[in-house]
């Protein structure tokens, strides 16, 4: 309710992000008390999702050990993974329910936390209307606990109002997959990636937001592959590149026609399987008849040369794969960005077959399976659709009430955030999701927050978001509750309890189950595991395209995870889709979509010259809520710093180390400069993961994917200017917490 | 563990350090990382290098230990120093050719790599090796890395000083060994490219 009762400053001192540089115990206790077990699990980042095994003594998580036998990593693991088991004795971990005051927030007892919940739900709902309240999940939780959330949202609310932070992460490549082949999915195997003679890698700083990946190219190249990487910078990955084209940011759509193009004019397609296995070819052809090489050039500052040699390179391969990620995703053209590769594959046949296709690298720790089953504002369990009056019927017989019961599809993640600032959402309750830091126009999102009448927040840690909450309750961490993820492969995954919630802290799943029946739906949600969850969840997928009926945990665990679909419990499970020729669509054909060039929706101009981008660093996990706690992963990359190529700073007589205003047409920040070649010159970068004066998304705007409602957050317009002195945030010591940099530029 | 050779390959680091985190979760040193790790030049490049200790078949750092505190095993491996044997001289720190040895003042010791011993003693993979996500560091055996476009080499020139050493380092298909002595690449005889005085 309104702003946060004290100064962040003081919510700051007193939950963090405190960094924390040893392991609860001290380094040396290990030593004096062993681990008593070792859990075989999976990383709670990313959408890799590695295996990973947790030393477990007591009620604790001291330690790691790789997982070698697992088949995805083979024991490989990032820093984040490596430190990941920090988090659980975290002195900042929440152990008890907080209610807000006019001091701050006191601890309170679960009846008092969750009966002022749901009384503040209620009344709410009896004033305005069972839409005004709002339900925000997150694809880091296990499929359990995001398909509770879209039944409690539905059954226990009413609203029609749920979505989740994958909304800022792929779904405009989801969109663009269900459009040309009527699911959402990766259609391969990554062992395929090892076993192309060609990978296009669109817009994917695969070293730093998918590590595991890189092995899979360097055994491409080593069995004799072309590696092409399309970036604005040039990441870890391009020094190893055969070919790298350095795209102007928000253009990268041209880049692919541009590509199709060669393809066609050269007679590089390949007519049989276009025949045979498409629709939509000739009118998607006759699109891209206008890009030729130069006027691709000029749009994308890519030379002609390269993009003739990339076409030829990817057109000739007998297998080729153009994998993609948010590059290309967060653009206000995201679905047209990965339609043009899909059209690109499919015109040269590639799709369907070991070592060729096109695949999403997802981001989020079950980032897949996060979006399969209900958390999405349109979506059913089993990636059903909402409106689809067969699917309503299905899902209200598993759920027990009438399809008229199921309210109709609603707002997505940013435009929830709208319609709390416009005053027609009051109240929010949100798990998993840091708002504040993620959402774009970061200080557009800070007075929608204010304006909320209740703010509820479910969460391990006090996230910035959890400043302005009425009430937080102290949740679970993912080695806490057992469950499944899906990977960004397809394969479901089985997330063991390592250990119990510490403290007075619950799980998830308990939390909402328990408000459901405090606003009087109990009966609708009797369980007592995250198994029984994962039944019904099962017979909620079956018959879907996300049909998960046939997997089990032991299944799981026997065959080291299962790809879905798999409808029945003797079927093998689905590695590779599409293996038959036939898509998901009724007429079992893939279809290629026409894609049409517009503009960004925060064009560069005379006054905000210069191209801003934004992303992840290695060491750091989206909004940082999780991340910036780990001391040794916060020295790896204390702050956020503006990457700026040599000749673009000189321009403003910026030097390393200086402090650079960065403007955009919404707000200012104040960042260090870190002076590169690595980086085109009309463009810089900040990466995301920091709040308040630090926070990138203070300056990325709200203009979203007409389609799938993802934000821009790859394509800004700013100017620059050199700051006089260091920002207020680099002046205080509170809050920013952070170790100075190591042996960086 | 038998027929495993390690092998460093800085063309495919990907600079994210999980060697680094890694190596100080090991039990035996636990809080401390015995990775040498560098970004090369930032400005100019994403690319960085990862490097443990070479285990050099003579280690100078054994060499020139005036208390006979490093020992190689008769698997190769050149262990930390001996503690109730080291004075923290730090000569061995500024000898080691590759700059691998160093000094723990709180220890009053130096510490290095020792190919995670604890580990290869009882059939594990050392921890660096076995969590580096791109291959730059790997403990593998000799036909697997035959796969890779690279090849593996074990001789160094430092001037005059030839090391051969047990840690391989991956090198473009058509090198013998490694040089960093320019004058191993030019193409006049050392003696005739020095400016002749009267």
């Amino acid at each position: 309710m309104a702003e946060p009762p004290v100064s962040a400053e003081i919510l700051f001192e007193r939950f963090g992000p405190h960094p924390a540089y040893t392991p609860p115990g001290g380094w040396q206790d290990e030593s004096r008390n062993p681990a008593e077990r070792l859990v075989k699990t999976h990383c709670c980042f990313c959408g890799q999702q590695c295996g990973i095994q947790l030393k477990v003594r007591g009620n604790q998580v001291i330690g790691f050990e790789p997982w070698e036998e697992f088949p995805f990593n083979h024991g490989m693991l990032c820093p984040k993974g490596v430190k990941r088991y920090m988090q659980g004795g975290h002195p900042d971990r929440l152990l008890d329910p907080l209610l807000r005051t006019p001091q701050g927030f006191r601890t309170a007892s679960w009846d008092e936390a969750l009966d002022f919940t749901a009384k503040r739900l209620r009344e709410i709902q009896e004033k305005y209307g069972k839409d005004s309240v709002a339900i925000y999940g997150g694809a880091s939780l296990i499929s359990e606990k995001s398909y509770l959330l879209g039944k409690f949202a539905r059954v226990a609310l009413g609203t029609r109002h749920i979505d989740y932070n994958g909304r800022l992460c792929m779904v405009s490549a989801g969109v663009a997959y269900k459009l040309a082949f009527g699911v959402d999915r990766s259609p391969l195997p990554w062992s395929d990636i090892a076993k192309a003679q060609v990978v296009l890698v669109a817009g994917a700083n695969v070293a730093e937001c998918a590590p595991i990946t890189t092995d899979y190219l360097w055994r491409c190249r080593d069995a004799g592959g072309k590696l092409i990487i399309v970036d604005p910078r040039m990441t870890p990955i391009s020094r190893n590149a055969d070919l790298y084209l350095p795209v102007r940011p928000g253009t990268d759509l041209v880049l692919y026609m541009g590509l199709l193009h060669v393809v066609l004019r050269d007679g590089l397609e390949n007519r049989k399987f276009i025949a045979a296995h498409t629709t939509g070819f000739e009118q998607v052809a006759e699109s891209v008849r206008s890009w030729d090489p130069r006027t691709v050039a000029e749009k994308t500052g890519v030379p002609p040369e390269s993009i003739e040699r990339a076409a030829h390179l990817f057109a000739k391969a007998e297998r080729a794969i153009a994998l993609h990620a948010r590059g290309v995703e967060h653009q206000s053209k995201g679905v047209e960005n990965c339609l043009a590769l899909i059209n690109l594959c499919l015109a040269t046949g590639n799709i369907g077959r070991e070592g060729a296709g096109c695949a999403m690298i997802t981001g989020q720790g079950n980032g897949q399976g996060g979006r399969e089953h209900g958390q999405k504002c349109d979506q059913l369990p089993g990636q059903r659709s909402i409106n689809d009056p067969e699917a309503r019927t299905h899902t209200a017989k598993v759920w027990g009430i009438t399809p008229d019961e199921i309210p109709q599809a609603g707002y997505t993640a940013v435009e929830i955030m709208e319609a709390i600032h416009r005053g027609e959402i009051k109240a929010l309750l949100s798990c998993c999701f840091n708002p504040i830091v993620s959402l774009p126009d970061a200080n557009f999102t800070h007075e929608a927050l204010e304006k909320l009448e209740f703010l509820g927040i479910v969460d391990f840690f006090m996230s910035e978001t959890a400043h302005y909450a009425d009430v937080v309750l102290a949740g679970s961490l993912q080695e806490e509750e057992e469950g499944i993820g899906c990977t960004a492969e397809g394969r479901v995954i089985h997330i063991q309890k390592a250990v119990d919630p510490p403290g007075n802290a619950k799980e998830d799943s308990w939390i909402y189950c328990d408000l459901a029946k405090r606003l009087g739906k109990g009966q609708y949600f009797p369980y007592t595991s995250t198994r029984e969850i994962y039944d019904e969840l099962r017979e909620a997928s079956r018959g879907g395209h996300a049909d998960y009926f046939g997997i089990t945990y032991e299944k799981i665990d026997k065959n080291m995870g299962v790809f879905w679909p798999c409808p029945s419990l003797d079927h093998p499970g689905t590695p590779r889709l599409f293996e038959d020729g036939r898509s998901f669509h009724a007429d079992g054909k893939h279809h290629l979509v026409v894609t049409e060039w517009r503009e960004s929706g925060d064009p560069v101009s005379a006054e905000y010259p210069i191209y801003l981008t934004t992303g992840r660093v290695v060491s750091q996990y989206l909004s940082g809520t999780q991340t910036r706690r780990i001391g040794g992963l916060l020295e790896q990359y204390p702050n956020p710093r503006l990457e700026i190529h040599p000749r673009l700073a000189e321009q403003y007589g910026i030097a390393d180390g200086d402090w650079v205003t960065i403007t955009s047409r919404r707000a200012e920040i104040t960042l260090q400069a870190m002076v590169v070649k690595t980086i085109r010159p009309d463009t810089v970068f900040i990466p995301y993961h920091w709040p308040g004066g630090r926070s990138a998304n203070r300056l990325t705007h709200r203009t979203l994917d007409p389609r799938s409602k993802i934000p821009e957050y790859k394509v800004s317009a700013c100017r620059l200017r050199k700051a006089v002195s260091p920002p207020e945030w680099a002046r205080q010591s509170k809050g920013v917490n952070a170790p100075e940099a190591k042996g960086r530029a | 563990m038998h027929g495993y050779e390690f092998y460093v390959d800085p063309s495919r680091c990907i600079g994210c350090e999980s060697c680094v985190k890694a190596c100080e979760e090991c039990e035996t040193h636990r809080g401390k990382s015995m990775i040498n790790f560098d970004f090369i030049d930032r400005r100019g490049t994403t690319a960085t290098a990862a490097y443990v200790c070479w285990h050099c078949e003579e280690p100078t750092c054994a060499m020139v230990c005036p208390a006979d505190a490093i020992k190689k095993g008769e698997d190769g491996v050149v262990q930390s120093s001996l503690k109730p044997r080291c004075i923290g001289c730090s000569n061995c720190v500024l000898a080691c050719p590759f700059g691998i040895p160093k000094i723990f003042p709180e220890y009053e010791q130096m510490m290095k790599c020792d190919m995670c011993y604890d580990r290869t003693s009882i059939g594990k993979r050392p921890m660096c090796a076995t969590v580096c996500p791109s291959q730059a560091l790997a403990y593998v055996r000799p036909e697997e890395i035959a796969r890779r476009r690279e090849k593996p080499s074990n001789v160094f020139y430092f001037g005059n000083q030839r090391i051969q050493t047990r840690v391989h380092m991956m090198v473009p298909a058509d090198a013998e060994s490694i040089s960093l002595d320019v004058l191993d690449y030019i193409w006049e005889e050392s003696d005739a490219v020095l400016p002749q005085t009267q």
